[in-house]
């Protein structure tokens, strides 16, 4: 049965897409088929996150519109045979988007694949609606800060309100994904605790990725950051989430950067 | 008096941690549905159209939100009992 998992925030800026990308290649480097959609229509970016930007040739739009099928507007993963991604619309305008057009897409989708991964774009209107619109699960971006912890509180009365599942009188799963998250600064005092944010927003943790120069590095590459560099803090911290995602209990930890012989003597820093 | 400051230097990460608890608190409250206030439009007429009839298009429900506290203002106007009037109770 496949699982339509939303990567919803709310705020700008947080993680969305590196995230969406990084579970989605997570997901499928333990075998499972995968696709992930970018609803983010007229300003997408999973494409170039992703590595794919120069192989779009059909979007998200023209499968909704009935213009393209699937097969035509799917890309698979060079890297990866189970990793699919359907790409937004750069050109076209979010109202482009039928209630009835995304319904029959994610049907289909979930009829091929294990897991449907819908990148929301930020904001709370329309390209958000229909981004959570059919989820079965939700994953909540948040970075340990104010505004960030603020607009995630907001996506999570409209998760429980908006979609289809609560329309249904369901419980959405709302899962947190607390990004760029530094324990040192947290053990200080100078950022929200994993504890604080969990208390605050009142939901389960998916899992903590620390703040690491290697995200940047891999959308650089245009590579999902566990393909990039799989042993790194941040992809061992996506390959737990995704192990958790399939049902399995791993242990919660933050974690770091291996350093080599070398970086033993010279990299450490006094805290 | 940097040695001072050093000393005395309080972390921020606690005030975070409250001004969000009583906003979110207060924003749950007023705006934790968005569709909060047709909600309770909805549920408001069907109690009052139990027992008065009531024209759905002759009332207003409006939100405020000021700094420590919200308003909910309801206007309705009720038609007079030449025009259908009171409704037996029930």
């Amino acid at each position: 049965m496949a699982e339509v998992l939303v990567v919803t925030s709310g705020k700008g800026g947080v993680g969305k897409t590196t995230s969406t990308a990084a579970l989605g290649a997570a997901l499928a480097q333990t075998g499972q088929s995968v696709c992930v959609v970018d609803f983010d229509v007229g300003l997408r970016n999973l494409d170039l996150v992703m590595g794919a930007e120069r192989r779009v040739v059909y979007d998200l739009i023209n499968v909704v519109q009935g213009d393209a099928n699937l097969n035509q507007a799917l890309i698979r993963d060079k890297r990866i045979d189970s990793l699919s991604l359907l790409p937004a619309s750069q050109t076209r305008d979010k109202d482009a988007l039928t209630a009835e057009g995304v319904e029959r897409v994610i049907g289909e989708l979930k009829n091929r694949f294990d897991w449907i991964i819908c990148d929301s774009p930020a904001g709370i209107e329309r390209g958000a609606y229909f981004a959570m619109r059919h989820a079965d699960l939700a994953v909540i971006v948040t970075n340990p800060e104010v505004s960030s912890v603020r607009d995630s509180d907001r996506i999570i009365g409209l998760l429980d309100s908006k979609t289809e599942k609560a329309e249904r009188g369901e419980v959405m799963e709302k899962l947190l994904l607390l990004t760029r998250y530094s324990p040192e600064r947290a053990e200080r005092g100078d950022m929200l605790k994993v504890e604080d944010v969990l208390e605050i927003l009142s939901i389960s943790l998916l899992g903590i990725i620390p703040e690491s120069p290697e995200v940047l590095k891999a959308s650089n590459l245009g590579s999902p950051v566990t393909l990039a560099n799989p042993i790194s803090a941040p992809s061992r911290a996506y390959l737990d989430a995704a192990r958790r995602l399939r049902g399995e209990t791993v242990p919660m930890t933050v974690p770091t950067e291996r350093k080599g012989f070398l970086g033993n003597l010279f990299g450490r820093r006094a805290a | 008096m940097s040695v001072l400051k050093f000393f005395t230097r309080r972390s921020s990460a606690p005030a975070a941690r409250e001004r969000l608890q009583l906003l979110l608190a207060h924003e749950r409250a007023v705006f934790g549905r968005t569709d909060l206030v047709a909600v309770l439009q909805d549920e408001i007429l069907a109690v009052i159209a139990k027992h008065v009839a009531i024209d759905p298009d002759k009332v207003r429900v409006k939100m405020d939100r000021q700094d420590t506290f919200a308003t909910l203002e309801v206007d309705i106007e009720i038609r007079s009992p030449s025009a259908g009037g009171l409704k037996m109770a029930g």
